[in-house]
């Protein structure tokens, strides 16, 4: 177990250094949620006169769930656009030689992914918070707010990292990307589950990500509701992707990185 | 033959420079190729070679000075110059998702070479290189030795007097790197076409060029035949390494007897000799002086000791700088 | 003339075929587009139900999105390829021929113009298929594709500049949110008076991307509404000239010959 946590230490070390020596790494990950939010909290507030609507906390509320949870998706997807890069220029090769316990890799990655979304999403509070943004939860509920959006954040890099690990190419980037974009938008985006009509609805009541947005957005409003199903939810994916991104560490194991 | 071209006019260079903010990439040099020869620009990366093909080809302006290709002013006349030269570049330059023949077709079409004509020019050019049973494939399925017979085919293709070739053979395998020398000999040699060939390979200059110009640091530093450039060194050098450093003062001493005394590598200390024959006296001397050498080299010139003897570096030596 | 026009062509069909080679360049900007109208339309229908809402049908309210998403995706391809061009040394290829620097230009425009066209087509039918009805018949579908098509020549053409600024594909791709953002801050998603916040409602305003929207919008929803018309037309010609300028100048310093 040490030898997997010094490993983790060390990749996760070595990622974030090249994050804050390129500050330019930051902005995509940070730019894409940042755009939504604007648009969305911005450009459709008047959604919350429709009729039906019933989440009480302010439309820019509304949507910082959403946002929050899309940054924590994609800081974990750009953490496997720089594994993919890794094992392009042969520097992954080295860590699988080098490293005693190879799954500390994968964990480190995984850390290196939540501690760039800390940065991201400690941006994104103070911007949303800045505009006007009210937080009707307590401290217990904002704390469980921010845990739906790690688990998220994990999803997203031991997702990714798997693709990584198989396709070991930047090429692979629109299969790691696209998947995580359209589950997040097959969720309820721009109005709660229940005035969703059609196709959309029935899509969105089992998309898995649901559970953790209408959760989120209950939280932050100040009554929380499906935490349960959220949080096991929540922890079923990320214990899935886990056996997925190890698969992957396995396969790029047999490929010789 | 060549429609455009005023008779009997090469290319003529006074004073050409070109700065970059503070790097005076070219530093003043003067030139004059007679038409049908072939010139070879020798020097290491970063000398002012493909600045100077740039300028030349018009697609530098030069800071100052002058410059005339087949006649016309490189700044005034810039679309004559181009409508008489055939450029290589360093970057073979092709689309990957255009096919050789597709190449080929728009090159030609651009030169406003249209329907008959065209065909004929693009299926004896493709025979000439060699790329016939390769013309309908995309460019990115060809090898780096087919791109570049590609690219000397786009750069002949309107029939051009000033054919400029920047490194044409880096990165290509020995056979490609001959087959490619013996067309360029042979443009030359029938057509008449005046060649202007970059390269840091000293054998390719050696062996194609009827004339090489060295330049080091934007400065031509050496003009001339490679025979009369090597004459020039001359004679056989001896450089010797002895084997303890300290011993090297008393080498220079021994070594003043046989010849000149020449740029060598530090730690050593060379001398041209004086007259045939003498190496197996530099040996004898040695042995009586009781001066153990770890080395001993005997050169016959190359243009790289052309280029140590006017910089006082090699020219591989210059390539890591 | 019939020279400049040869060089123009000659261009273009080199940029049209290269475009249409790279299926992993064209497919997404087809398909993408509608995956998004298909999930938005439905996630947004609640909005008709918004007093001053100008129709029942979110999908007829939606379908302008995707155009000008292709039209932000054109822009991306021609400055990538371009970028592409510079880095390769291919214009440099082109410079050393008798081509004009404006026929470049406007020959490189040919492979946004072509994906462009095959996009509003594709766009259309789709919208018609899912049951869009364009209140300004068939002429107004004409239209419409007319408008995209600029649209796409607009964005293509800004593309370029991008292109011949940053001389690198990632530079290219690095400025892409930035379109897009012109893209979020538009009246994209609901009419320029349902817009509740007062500064996103006065950038929307004065940002050209809304009358686009607004002039392919009219003519699903209004029928032909001639002010909507004339702005979106006016407008997107505007861009055009705007970015062709920007585009020129910029080529005089990438393309520094003689």
């Amino acid at each position: 177990m040490r030898q997997r946590i010094d490993v983790a230490t060390a990749v996760a070390y070595r990622q974030t250094t090249i994050l804050l020596k390129n500050p330019s790494l930051f902005l995509p990950p940070m730019l894409f949620p940042l755009l939504n939010f604007t648009a969305f909290a911005g450009g459709l507030s008047r959604l919350r006169h429709v009729p039906g609507f019933d989440f009480h906390g302010g439309y820019t509320a509304f949507q910082f769930v959403f946002v929050l949870l899309q940054s924590a998706a994609f800081g974990g997807v750009f953490t496997g656009f720089g594994i993919a890069r890794d094992f392009e220029r042969g520097f992954a090769r080295r860590l699988l030689v080098s490293a005693p316990r190879r799954s500390g890799i994968v964990l480190g990655y995984a850390l290196s992914a939540l501690i760039r979304w800390i940065m991201i999403a400690a941006v994104l509070t103070c911007v949303a918070l800045a505009v006007g943004m009210k937080i009707g939860g307590d401290g217990v509920d904002v704390f469980g707010m921010y845990a739906l959006a790690v688990l998220m954040n994990q999803i997203g890099v031991l997702w990714a990292c798997g693709v990584a690990m198989r396709f070991r190419t930047v090429q692979a980037g629109p299969l790691m990307q696209t998947p995580v974009f359209m589950a997040l938008f097959l969720a309820p985006v721009y109005v709660p589950l229940h005035l969703l009509r059609g196709w959309i609805h029935a899509v969105a009541r089992v998309n898995p990500l649901t559970f953790l947005l209408e959760s989120g957005r209950g939280f932050i409003e100040g009554e929380p509701t499906q935490v349960a199903a959220a949080f096991g939810v929540g922890l079923g994916l990320v214990a899935f992707f886990v056996v997925w991104s190890y698969s992957g560490l396995r396969k790029a194991e047999a490929a010789g990185g | 033959m060549f429609l455009n071209m005023r008779a009997g006019e090469g290319i003529e260079v006074e004073g050409l420079a070109r700065v970059f903010k503070d790097v005076r990439a070219v530093d003043g040099i003067d030139l004059s190729i007679r038409p049908g020869e072939i010139y070879g620009f020798l020097g290491p990366n970063g000398a002012g070679k493909s600045t100077t093909v740039h300028m030349l080809t018009t697609l530098l302006p030069p800071t100052s000075g002058r410059a005339t290709v087949a006649g016309y002013d490189v700044v005034r006349e810039g679309a004559k110059v181009r409508s008489v030269i055939g450029a290589a570049l360093q970057e073979a330059a092709l689309d990957p998702f255009l096919t050789g023949r597709e190449h080929l077709r728009l090159q030609a079409s651009l030169h406003s070479i249209h329907g008959e004509q065209r065909t004929q020019l693009m299926g004896k050019l493709l025979d000439r290189v060699g790329l016939t049973f390769a013309a309908d494939r995309k460019v990115r399925t060809y090898s780096g030795g087919m791109k570049r017979r590609l690219d000397l085919a786009l750069a002949l293709i309107h029939d051009p007097a000033i054919l400029f070739l920047d490194e044409p053979t880096t990165g290509l395998d020995p056979q490609s790197r001959t087959a490619l020398w013996e067309e360029v000999a042979r443009l030359a040699r029938e057509e008449g076409v005046t060649v202007f060939l970059t390269t840091q390979y000293l054998e390719e200059a050696d062996v194609l060029a009827d004339r090489v110009g060295i330049i080091d640091h934007g400065h031509i530093v050496a003009e001339g035949t490679p025979a009369q450039l090597k004459a020039e060194i001359g004679k056989p050098t001896v450089e010797v390494v002895p084997e303890q450093p300290q011993e090297l003062e008393r080498l220079r001493g021994l070594l003043a007897r046989f010849g000149t005394e020449t740029a060598s590598r530090p730690g050593a200390h060379a001398v041209q000799l004086d007259g045939h024959g003498a190496l197996p006296e530099v040996i004898r001397a040695l042995d009586l002086e009781g001066l153990r050498a770890e080395q001993i080299n005997l050169h016959q010139p190359t243009l790289d000791d052309v280029f140590l003897a006017k910089t006082g570096r090699s020219l591989e030596g210059a390539e890591s700088e | 003339m019939r020279v400049f026009a040869t060089q123009v062509v000659l261009i273009a069909q080199r940029s049209f075929i290269r475009t249409f080679r790279q299926p992993g360049v064209w497919i997404p900007p087809l398909l993408f587009p509608l995956m998004l109208m298909a999930v938005n339309s439905n996630g947004l229908r609640a909005a008709t139900h918004l007093p001053g809402f100008p129709t029942n049908s979110f999908l007829d309210f939606f379908l302008p999105f995707s155009f000008m998403q292709g039209a932000l995706f054109a822009s991306a391809i021609a400055g990538t390829d371009l970028a592409r061009d510079i880095d390769t040394g291919f214009l440099n290829r082109l410079a050393l021929t008798p081509v004009r620097g404006s026929a470049l230009l406007l020959g490189q425009i040919g492979g946004a113009v072509g994906l462009g066209a095959v996009q509003a087509v594709v766009y259309l039918f789709v919208g018609l298929i899912a049951g869009v009805h364009v209140d300004a018949g068939a002429a107004g579908a004409l239209l419409i594709l007319v408008l995209a098509v600029l649209i796409a020549v607009g964005f293509g053409t800004l593309g370029l500049w991008l292109g011949l600024r940053t001389g690198s594909g990632e530079g290219v791709q690095a400025q892409f949110p930035l379109l897009f953002f012109t893209l979020f801050i538009s009246s994209m998603n609901l009419p320029r008076n349902l817009i509740e916040v007062g500064w996103f409602r006065d950038i929307a305003t004065v940002n050209p991307v809304s009358y686009f929207i607004e002039a392919l919008r009219s003519l699903i929803i209004e029928g032909w509404n001639a002010e909507a018309l004339l702005l979106g037309f006016g407008l997107v010609l505007g861009l055009i000239a705007v970015a062709m300028a920007l585009a020129a100048r910029q080529l005089k310093v990438r393309m520094a010959r003689t």
